[in-house]
């Protein structure tokens, strides 16, 4: 086990928080070198981790870390094959989700765990009871003490998938209470919240540990680790490499803290690769114009509606804005895979607004989409097939002719061209023969990002394309976009990460509810100006 | 056509549809137990043939009817049993385990029946009947539906009580969640295989009935195949219904009076071909497919294996 640097952490959070007692009383939940092994990886190796009440305990680390693991241990969906968890200082088992919290542990997952069809007061009481529901007076009784204490306010009639997903974090927070947890856990909580929201959920945090809870937030994210934890344990690849405890609070000031985490999070790689500057700005006369674009959808807020702009040659168009706003339907109507129910789309001064895809593809407008392998390629299938999956049946890669002359795979010339791009694009797999579902999220990007550059390209249309890569891949992602756009190439970004798109737009319009509801030129004082349009109009 | 209004012509027709639409009805309400739950029940007719086996088996060997149906229950909680541990307990795929259970239960029944019964076809004397006092008076309906065995009363009583359970109980908030999302409801603390095994259970039980009710009381009589897709249209009742048992119980009646109304109309000596009375009420099944299909409403996660973890 590295030993763990204790380095003192300053007071990062000062800003809202006045400054906070430090805890002295012993663990509610410890873990004691807990291992977990899934086929061929070590996901956990000897971590201990120890939940104080009271405490915001952050832990920290990159996809594959080992944080979902650990989550999963407290909560009880796997049981650790080595090591020991003491709950208050007993030794015990967690060994499914009702032990975990007969004991105490709430978690709030990732991925929202309440039925969508059941109202709100259904899903509170989900699992209390087998044979009755508790009595509505009472509940709304302890709901009424819970707003005042934290100011959390539920309407128990509503049909839980009407609300957002902010709300429905909240109604998890409340079912933790109403257990009268000693410990919850927040996992990757902020991941569909606006950066206000995030603030929100920080102050509920801090409400929360101030009754005597134990709190654990998860994040990968540096920044809100060192703005809500009051003690930040640092994984990576499975093991705890750091803890940053809050006894030493002096000297350190938020960049040296971050610089500190940084070094622990990633060993001696920078994550700040230094980017060559954009070598050239938008130019010339737009390539992409959209007017007034507009896509239905299921829900209110999944559509286009009345969506306009245009993008010119060399120039990174970004779309912010929450997750499920319509950017989706967007980037798959720009794409043709949906049908625009009013609007226009002109490519080069061509109407191709009733264009399918396979023509628009033709003309040079490529789209990347965020479901790697859902959408973009077939698991199964060979790298070479997958690089070629939008030109089956053409030439070169099939014969040409017509009736049975047509059509025949030629395997040499598929294979060559594969090689020829996993060399170009540095797509690290065996061969080119391996199916595309073994490699890498980051290496498959590659894969994708090939096939649609290849041909004679115009326009580039990224949906999230560093969504659910590691940071390194993130950094040579971006690196390629922009150089994308250095090559006179017109690259509309869609992503959900602002910061990726201050690192590389020039210019960044804010989606919310289906609308634009501004563009901004991507300067100084661009993320204010952004944080108030996605206020202005979202959810 | 004067000798299809008369009131004999409809009290047959009437207590024709009761008959063939009880087991229907069971059949319906216990595999809408199985996919609120998340479990596509495709063994539910397996389960009645074996409920229809055991129950006449019972029911001749021991001479009770009440017996019968306990051991037409038990036939069919066992097949249910057996399509649990696969489907709900090692999470196999619910739709093959389901055809290999009805056929294997076909095979099974068919051969047992003809080492034993086939050369003498033994029938059971008529069943008991329970006229409620008063009501059996009415014409028409009154010795339609108030002169029945009393499983019929106990099929109609079973609408408002699942009902009810669904609706007002934290059981039926369990089950829907088991359907709509395990997950959920594995992390609130409630294991999502004892839930789906239990409804599981319940459909075994349910067509069970149907299948003792089919031979012991409708047919009096055990013969191969006799539950012929009755178990399948019981499906079919419970994606229509949308969950409500309500739904199922008129889609009971609609399809049980169409399978009535070929044997009433051949008996009312109508006209028309034979052929084309017989296939009333599959064209019945059709055209409500056709007419209210789409609208079925199932259970998000129905059919899909819960496992803990896998994600």
């Amino acid at each position: 086990m590295v030993a763990a640097p204790s380095v003192p952490l300053g007071t990062m959070q000062a800003a809202a928080t006045p400054a906070r007692p430090v805890p002295a009383t012993s663990p509610v939940v410890e873990l004691l070198g807990v291992t977990k092994r899934f086929p061929g990886v070590l996901a956990v190796d000897h971590v201990d981790l120890a939940l104080l009440p009271g405490e915001v305990h952050a832990l920290l680390g990159e996809n594959g870390a080992g944080k979902s693991t650990l989550v999963a241990m407290l909560s009880g969906l796997v049981e650790p094959d080595a090591g020991r968890i003491r709950v208050a200082g007993e030794e015990r088992r967690i060994a499914s989700p009702r032990a975990a919290l007969q004991q105490g542990i709430s978690t709030v997952f990732q991925h929202v765990m309440l039925v969508p069809t059941l109202t709100v007061l259904e899903n509170l009481v989900l699992g209390m009871s087998w044979w009755r529901r508790p009595d509505r007076a009472e509940l709304e009784q302890r709901l009424a003490g819970i707003r005042s204490a934290f100011g959390i306010a539920l309407d128990l009639d509503q049909t839980t998938g009407e609300l957002s997903l902010g709300e429905q974090q909240q109604i998890e927070i409340v079912r933790a209470l109403l257990r009268r947890s000693r410990v919850l856990i927040l996992d990757e909580a902020t991941s569909m919240l606006t950066p206000q929201g995030a603030d929100e959920l920080g102050a509920l945090m801090r409400r929360l540990v101030k009754s005597g809870l134990a709190v654990v937030f998860i994040t990968h994210k540096l920044d809100e680790a060192c703005r809500f934890g009051d003690r930040i344990t640092v994984l990576r690849l499975g093991r705890k490499v750091g803890e940053l405890a809050p006894e030493g609070l002096a000297a350190m000031d938020q960049a040296a803290a971050v610089e500190e985490v940084v070094g622990l999070m990633f060993g001696d790689r920078s994550i700040a690769e230094a980017r060559a500057p954009r070598l050239r700005k938008a130019e010339g006369s737009p390539v992409l114009s959209v007017r007034g674009l507009t896509v239905t959808g299921a829900t209110r807020l999944a559509r286009a509606d009345d969506v306009s702009f245009e993008l010119r040659p060399g120039e990174i168009l970004g779309i912010a804005g929450i997750d499920g706003n319509g950017q989706k339907q967007l980037a798959e109507a720009l794409a043709g895979q949906r049908t625009a129910a009013a609007g226009s789309i002109v490519l080069d001064g061509r109407d191709i607004t009733r264009a399918g895809v396979a023509e628009r593809r033709r003309l040079g407008l490529r789209y990347l989409t965020d479901d790697r392998i859902g959408e973009g390629a077939v698991g199964g299938f060979p790298v070479a097939t997958n690089a070629v999956l939008k030109e089956i049946g053409a030439p070169p890669f099939w014969s040409g002719g017509p009736f049975l002359l047509g059509g025949i795979e030629r395997p040499g010339r598929i294979a060559a061209h594969a090689r020829e791009l996993i060399d170009r694009y540095d797509v690290r797999t065996p061969d080119e023969a391996t199916p595309i579902g073994r490699l890498s999220g980051g290496n498959i990007q590659k894969v994708l990002l090939a096939r649609e550059l290849s041909g004679d390209a115009r326009v580039v249309v990224f949906n999230k394309p560093t969504h659910g890569l590691d940071v390194q891949n993130i950094m040579a992602s971006r690196n390629r976009i922009a150089a994308i756009a250095d090559a006179g190439l017109a690259v509309l970004l869609i992503s959900t990460d602002l910061e990726e798109l201050l690192d590389v737009a020039d210019r960044i319009a804010v989606m919310a509810a289906g609308r634009l509801t501004g563009i901004v030129a991507n300067d100084e004082g661009a993320r204010a100006r952004i944080g108030a349009l996605m206020i202005g109009r979202a959810a | 056509m004067e000798a299809l209004l008369t009131a004999a012509f409809l009290t047959a027709l009437l207590a024709g549809a009761v008959a063939a639409g009880v087991p229907l009805l069971l059949a319906g309400l216990g595999e809408q137990m199985s996919e609120k739950a998340g479990v596509l029940n495709i063994g539910i007719e397996g389960m009645m043939l074996m409920g229809a086996y055991l129950g006449f088996l019972v029911a001749f060997e021991s001479g009770n009817g009440a017996l019968g149906f306990v051991a037409g229950m038990a036939g069919g909680m066992a097949v249910a049993f057996v399509m649990a541990i696969l489907c709900v307990g090692l999470a196999l795929n619910q739709i093959v385990i389901g055809i290999g259970l009805t056929l294997g239960v076909e095979g099974l029944t068919a051969l047992l029946h003809h080492f034993q019964f086939s050369t003498t076809y033994p029938r059971l004397p008529a069943a008991w009947r329970m006229p409620v006092p008063g009501l059996v008076e009415l014409p028409v309906i009154g010795p339609a539906l108030f002169d029945r065995h009393p499983l019929v009363y106990l099929a109609f009583l079973l609408v408002p009580l699942l009902a009810w359970l669904y609706r007002r109980t934290a059981l039926g908030l369990t089950l829907r969640a088991a359907g709509e999302k395990p997950a959920a409801l594995d992390v609130a603390g409630i294991d999502v295989a004892t839930v789906r095994f239990l409804a599981v259970l319940f459909t075994g039980a349910m067509a069970g009935l149907g299948g003792a009710f089919m031979a012991n009381v409708a047919a009096g009589i055990f013969i191969p195949f006799m539950t012929g897709g009755a178990g399948f249209i019981g499906i079919v009742l419970a994606m229509l219904a949308r969950g409500r048992p309500a739904w199922v119980l008129i889609g009971a009646v609609v399809f049980g009076g169409a399978l009535s109304l070929t044997t009433a109309l051949q008996v009312a000596g109508l006209n028309v071909p034979t052929d084309l009375i017989q296939m009333l009420p599959f064209a019945a099944v059709m055209a409500v497919l056709v007419l209210y299909g789409r609208k079925a409403r199932l259970p998000a996660a129905l059919g899909l294996p819960y496992v803990r973890g896998a994600r």
